[in-house]
């Protein structure tokens, strides 16, 4: 083990896996000087840059310049610096790398991961704090990741990039600085599965991303009070890991979602839709979902942080279910 | 509309020394395309073809001059109106009618149609249902070819409807930087989709923009196969030897309406009749004429074309559909539904 930051973890990923897989390499604007937040810090002194390329402003070509090298037989990690640039690029990735391998029966497959940070960070404001994961989890075809902690980001984007399948995967911006144990394993991590973070009898909390940290002290807080939870990260957001969450719920008969996203149309609404449709007689309460109202972000302190959903939030929507 | 050929067809000047059996090659090409397309329309109305058909009926000179001179593994990007490309590069038309009648045995299972041929085999790697959505791919295949230190180069073509698309922009300066190995073609039938591209399109036109990214461009009668042939062997020879993108201005006209369902009353009287009479199958029979091949041996490949594209009809009108369970294959590795857990309605 060796104490790391997410930032750090997420480079020492893409640094094995380049030193494991020649034919992996990474394209977007800025890499060479390490990429918008460090996270490829020092990796064209190592691979060049011809690996590490330095692209235009041109999301629409990294996206589909990578789908022309995955079916090539390359492994493109492609970076879109902000989640909120990818919408450039949506053709690229839902209408071609998403399609390809399956309207072209089966003669291709697109490998390909695309980095696209998402969340609430420091007044970025409308066009710089999406998390639109559940549009990704709506297109047959991709992947979807969306890890919480410097350990996942290691272990998933190694994963990821050994994928067959297009992954998006989102690294949210508030988690860079975070630190933690991250293990010296060569091993990719196991995409799909949840990691259930804490035991308890009285509900099952479901969240992903940053929201994992928020949900980890409000289920702190719950349990001084008598209360205990059983926390659950998805980590993969498609697939996500039912059986983990309906076992859980047929326990506690009790499910609160939470996420950063907007409530509305998010991934808790499938969570939720589906725990209805399978859990329906273990439940003692209605299930409950936390996500942002349905407003732009702010640039303004105070009016972004309407938009979070709080350890308050998650404490109360507990305690209503008991 | 007439299919039939315009012996009155304007002669070219004539090229000397012209290499006769590559032109009869070119020409089977064009036959083969017009056969296939003329069957692919006619069994679109008999109801065996499901989708929509685009076809290249009159821009045949385009697909066999460029793909016709390229290496069998050589990378080939096409568009929505792309069965001409593809047969030009290679691919099997029993399959690709098997792929527009949705039957199994097609290029692609049944799964893609008219608009998603591909044939990996022959280095053809899809065609596009959005217009020029392939520039970025083509790109992006000739990125991976210069990074794998691969001898070989990537062809895109795309119309000219796709000149104002973002990607086109994007892809040719991306090349343009990487100094890649590709060739862009723009195919210009005139029409994007029912609108005159010159009455929305600004500037000087397809190898201008191509020129103004550093591009070497030319443009080319696209009905003059002759024309097309030398203008592309010169560009392909180019790019292979490492002189980075190049771009092709093809200038053609598309014969039919945009979808095989168009009648195209959009044109002005009078304009696709005039268009007929420079046909490039006539312009192509022409030359040969001119270079001493007699009517009974163009005669002769044209009926070979047709043959075989009745063999290719009825094999494909014979093939079953493809079984349920292909539906749910190559979705993705992980997180696929599986064909057997499969319930309307269950949520999943």
């Amino acid at each position: 083990m060796t104490m790391m930051s997410y930032r750090e973890a997420a480079n020492q990923a893409v640094a094995e896996e380049m030193r494991r897989d020649d034919r992996v390499w990474a394209l977007g604007e800025d890499l060479g000087r390490g990429g918008v937040f460090g996270q490829y810090k020092g990796l064209a002194d190592e691979f060049g840059h011809d690996r590490i390329a330095d692209t235009p402003i041109s999301e629409a070509c990294i996206m589909g310049a990578a789908v022309g090298a995955a079916m090539m037989g390359t492994r493109p990690i492609v970076e879109m610096r902000f989640s909120d640039f990818a919408l450039c690029a949506v053709d690229e990735l839902v209408n071609q790398a998403a399609k390809a391998r399956y309207m072209f029966g089966g003669q291709t497959k697109v490998p390909m991961v695309v980095r696209e940070p998402i969340g609430i960070w420091r007044s970025s404001a409308a066009q710089h704090s999406q998390s639109l994961e559940a549009w990704y989890t709506h297109v047959p075809g991709l992947v979807v990741v969306a890890p919480s902690s410097p350990a996942d980001n290691k272990a998933l984007l190694k994963a990821s990039i050994r994928c067959d399948d297009p992954v998006v995967y989102m690294e949210h911006k508030a988690l860079w600085d975070l630190e933690d144990d991250v293990s010296d394993s060569d091993a990719a991590g196991a995409l799909g599965v949840a990691h259930h973070l804490r035991s308890g009898g009285d509900a099952t909390v479901v969240t992903w991303s940053a929201m994992t940290h928020v949900c980890r002290q409000a289920c702190d807080a719950l349990a001084d009070e008598g209360i205990e939870a059983d926390l659950f990260d998805l980590r993969t957001l498609w697939p996500w890991d039912r059986d983990a969450v309906c076992q859980s719920v047929e326990r506690t008969g009790r499910l609160l979602v939470v996420h950063e996203a907007v409530a509305v149309g998010g991934f808790g609404a499938e969570v939720a839709a589906t725990v209805g449709e399978t859990c329906f007689t273990s439940l003692k309460a209605p299930v409950r979902r936390l996500g942002a109202p349905r407003i732009p972000i702010s640039y303004a302190p105070p009016l972004e942080d309407l938009a979070r959903v709080t350890e308050q939030h998650i404490c109360d929507a507990v305690r209503g279910l008991q | 509309m007439s299919s039939e050929i315009s012996m009155e067809a304007p002669l070219q000047a004539v090229p000397r020394n012209l290499d006769v059996d590559r032109f009869l090659r070119h020409h089977l090409t064009m036959r083969r395309i017009r056969a296939f397309e003329e069957t692919a329309v006619s069994s679109l109305a008999e109801g065996l073809v499901k989708g929509a058909i685009h076809p290249s009926i009159g821009q045949e000179a385009a697909a066999a001059g460029v793909c016709g001179n390229m290496a069998a593994d050589d990378i080939l990007l096409s568009t929505h109106r792309g069965h001409g490309h593809t047969l030009a590069k290679g691919a099997s038309p029993e399959a690709m009618m098997k792929e527009l009648f949705g039957r199994e045995g097609g290029t692609c299972g049944g799964k893609g149609g008219s608009m998603h041929i591909a044939d990996f085999d022959v280095g053809m790697l899809g065609a596009n249902g959005v217009v020029g959505a392939n520039i970025n791919i083509a790109a992006g295949a000739a990125h991976a070819i210069k990074l794998l230190g691969q001898d070989r180069l990537t062809v895109c073509i795309f119309g000219d409807g796709a000149v104002n698309r973002g990607p086109f922009l994007e892809g040719l300066n991306w090349a343009k930087v990487f100094d890649l190995p590709v060739l862009f073609v723009c195919e210009d039938n005139r029409y994007s989709a029912t609108t005159v591209t010159g009455s929305v399109t600004a500037g000087g036109g397809p190898a201008d923009r191509a020129a103004s990214l550093g591009l070497a461009a030319e443009t080319v009668d696209g009905n003059d196969i002759a024309a097309v042939d030398a203008v592309a062997r010169e560009h392909l020879d180019a790019v292979r030897s490492g002189a980075g993108p190049r771009f092709l201005h093809v200038v053609t006209y598309r014969l039919t309406g945009h979808t095989a369902v168009d009648p195209a009353a959009y044109r002005p009287d009078g304009e696709a009749d005039a268009e007929w009479l420079n046909d490039p199958i006539g312009r192509c029979e022409a030359l040969l004429t001119a270079h001493g091949v007699d009517a009974a041996r163009l005669q002769a490949q044209s009926d070979r074309a047709r043959d075989e594209i009745v063999l290719a009809y009825q094999a494909a009108k014979d093939a079953p559909w493809p079984a349920d369970a292909k539906a749910f294959e190559d979705v993705q590795d992980l997180g696929a539904e599986p064909f057997a857990s499969y319930r309307p309605g269950d949520g999943r």
